[in-house]
């Protein structure tokens, strides 16, 4: 495998308020290679939107504050550029997308408007050439009409055409990753289906890389090839996602699947779940920060923080336990690898 | 059979938009819920999905009467609420509570947690202080809360610990049926199971029933008894949920079901994507409202509505094809 495209090193990012910092997001390391699809998941407030954000610098600073790590794209650390340097690649060959539909569009602009202002802002095209780019754009993403719609606002699109509207507004200048913060997560399912569907055609025509933030693990499945399990501002566990469904490793990641609901799942038996709540990120944390949830903590848990340990190529881990012991308690609790049905 | 404990017979409730023209009487009407008839039997739940705008939180108000139905009747334990005096109301309301969705809005700030549970009890003159306390800390270990939160204000708590208080304040006054409108969808999934695991618990100890909407598919099948599939202010498909998923019968529900994502990484999942997106309640299409997006259409469709006909046992649907 060549350099990876987009490389987080060691990224840690404060928030300040008053007296009081916030550690959102404590040492996360990744590599993004070309035209894979990472997924981002954890609680909220688990640091993946923050993560996602530093990494085009679009958190508000202050408060937010990246206290030390680097992030590397095509070689050049993106921290260190300038803020004219960064915009070059915002939006151009990083370009990310969000939650909520309704309120990421500017609603006193057409969507014709807000598409060209992306285009005219990173080429040196005319305007009319930029209008029909945005027309083709939006005919990409599967808007029907686009040379109607393309001069109508954004209240008279549904949630689910809004949404298409930003990846095409996101897709506008070609870009090399797309970052996804959650954008299902406010549509209603069969409408997921529709974008999901358009996310991973566009990702095979365009080969783009993708990181997909979100809490669905449903959507894991469908769209990414590899995992990250975040907890408390750090990556506890790493995988592709096959991996990570048939031999989860962290206490966690095993808590985050039971507690999804299967077809299997038996309603007369209560839903596992994970008891308690995450840490506050404003104190200081000893040792692993999972541990005042972990069923199988120990003495060492309390005292030392695990670090992200590679057990099986490309299989990481942050627990103290990584194997045998703890593998071979799930095992007799019947979860065994996860067969597939 | 179980003793019917609330029949919705023909309910609708079309509100009217605001003509453009100033002082001018209103002609059009947003058909959010449009002849609606289903049974809930004692201590059982029954699921109601569908996408938004379907009509399914309009429904909800309309069961308990926050919102008074354009037509139709509600019938709770043999009294039609729909024309019942105020008085009555309020009385008869005590035996149907509600839990929302967003636990951030639906507590007010400046109340304690004690107060906020409390204040059934209060506006019902239930009780002296004393006896509203001690409710009050009842409660709040029945939800699985300590009860010296009653001192604490909302905003110190977290979003699941909220949804339990106001699953606590919906329980005060030992209602028998509770409406729960999307409880878990704005939790995380840990969270989302303890809330789950803790309406199933509270189903069993109070003989509560259950209304549970949602849009999530994977709560409701480990929920509910029985399901409702909305569509654009109707119901399109009842039953109980094996009959439902083994044996979809309307187009609208399989591609529904479809739409699930998947469960784990190797499984291979058939989709049916539906083609464009719901239509306006202002103008629905003729004939079955869902012809236009369906894979399936023909042509009586475009013309007759179909009605509800009867497949197995309680499993119904309105579709011509299932005929």
């Amino acid at each position: 495998m060549s350099e990876p495209l987009l490389k987080i090193d060691n990224l840690h990012v404060e928030f300040k308020t008053g007296s009081i910092i916030t550690r959102a997001v404590n040492g996360v390391t990744f590599e993004l290679n070309k035209q894979e699809n990472i997924g981002i998941v954890g609680e909220s407030g688990s640091g993946k939107s923050v993560t996602a954000t530093s990494i085009l610098q679009l958190i508000p600073s202050p408060p937010a504050k990246i206290a030390n790590g680097a992030i590397y794209f095509k070689g050049k650390n993106l921290l260190e550029l300038s803020t004219k340097e960064i915009r070059k690649i915002r939006g151009n060959e990083i370009s990310m997308i969000f939650q909520d539909p309704s309120t990421s569009l500017n609603p006193v602009f057409t969507v014709g408007n807000q598409l060209i202002e992306t285009i005219r802002a990173h080429k040196k095209v005319s305007k009319k050439h930029a209008k029909q780019k945005a027309i083709s754009l939006l005919d990409l993403v599967g808007i029907p009409a686009p040379d109607k719609r393309i001069d109508m606002y954004p209240h008279e699109f549904s949630g689910g055409m809004r949404q298409r509207v930003m990846i095409a507004i996101a897709l506008a200048c070609d870009p090399k990753v797309l970052i996804a913060d959650e954008p299902t997560t406010a549509l209603d399912v069969t409408v997921q289906a529709q974008i999901l569907n358009l996310m991973k055609e566009l990702q095979e025509k365009l080969a783009m890389s993708i990181i997909m933030i979100t809490h669905d693990l449903g959507v894991v499945w469908e769209t990414c090839d590899k995992l990250l399990v975040m907890y408390a501002g750090r990556v506890v566990e790493s995988a592709s996602v096959k991996d990570l469904y048939q031999q989860p490793l962290h206490p966690y990641t095993w808590g985050l699947l039971d507690s999804q609901i299967s077809e299997e799942q038996n309603s007369s038996e209560p839903l596992a779940s994970i008891p308690g709540s995450p840490p506050d990120l404003s104190y200081e944390i000893k040792g692993c920060p999972f541990v005042e949830r972990c069923p199988y903590a120990q003495e060492i848990c309390y005292q030392k923080t695990p670090q992200l340990n590679e057990t099986t190529p490309g299989h990481a881990v942050a627990c103290h336990f990584q194997t045998s012991e703890h593998q071979l308690e799930r095992k007799e609790r019947g979860y065994s690898d996860g067969d597939t049905t | 059979m179980m003793e019917t404990l609330l029949e919705v017979n023909e309910l609708k409730k079309h509100f009217p938009v605001s003509n453009p023209i100033p002082f001018k009487k209103s002609t059009q009407s947003v058909k959010a819920v449009d002849g609606v008839n289903f049974n809930v039997y004692q201590g059982e739940t029954l699921g109601i999905v569908g996408e938004s705008g379907c009509g399914k939180s309009t429904m909800a108000r309309l069961v308990n009467q926050l919102i008074k139905p354009t037509d139709g009747s509600v019938i709770f334990k043999k009294q039609n609420l729909v024309d019942m005096s105020a008085e009555k109301l309020r009385q008869t309301r005590q035996q149907i509570q509600m839990v929302f969705q967003d636990p951030y809005a639906s507590l007010d700030p400046r109340l304690k947690v004690g107060e906020l549970i409390a204040e059934p009890l209060v506006i019902h003159q239930i009780g002296d202080r004393a006896s509203q306390k001690q409710r009050v800390e009842d409660l709040l270990e029945i939800v699985g809360l300590n009860k010296r939160y009653a001192d604490r204000y909302p905003h110190e708590f977290s979003g699941g610990q909220r949804q339990r208080i106001n699953i606590a304040r919906a329980l005060t006054l030992n209602p028998e049926l509770v409406i729960c409108d999307e409880p878990v969808s704005a939790l995380d999934v840990s969270v989302q199971a303890q809330v789950i695991n803790l309406l199933n618990t509270l189903q069993q100890d109070f003989k509560l029933t259950y209304i549970f909407i949602s849009h999530d598919l994977n709560v409701v099948r480990y929920m509910c008894d029985r399901i409702a599939v909305m569509y654009l202010g109707r119901i399109v498909e009842i039953g109980t949920f094996e009959e439902i998923y083994s044996n979809p019968q309307h187009p609208y529900t399989k591609a529904l079901f479809s739409a699930i994502p998947k469960e784990s990484p190797f499984e291979e999942k058939e989709r049916i994507i539906l083609k464009g997106t719901v239509p306006s309640p202002l103008n629905p299409p003729s004939g079955c409202h869902f012809h236009e997006r369906c894979p399936v259409a023909i042509d009586i469709c475009k013309t007759k509505e179909p009605r509800m006909i009867t497949k197995e046992n309680t499993h119904q649907t309105s579709c011509h094809l299932a005929d």
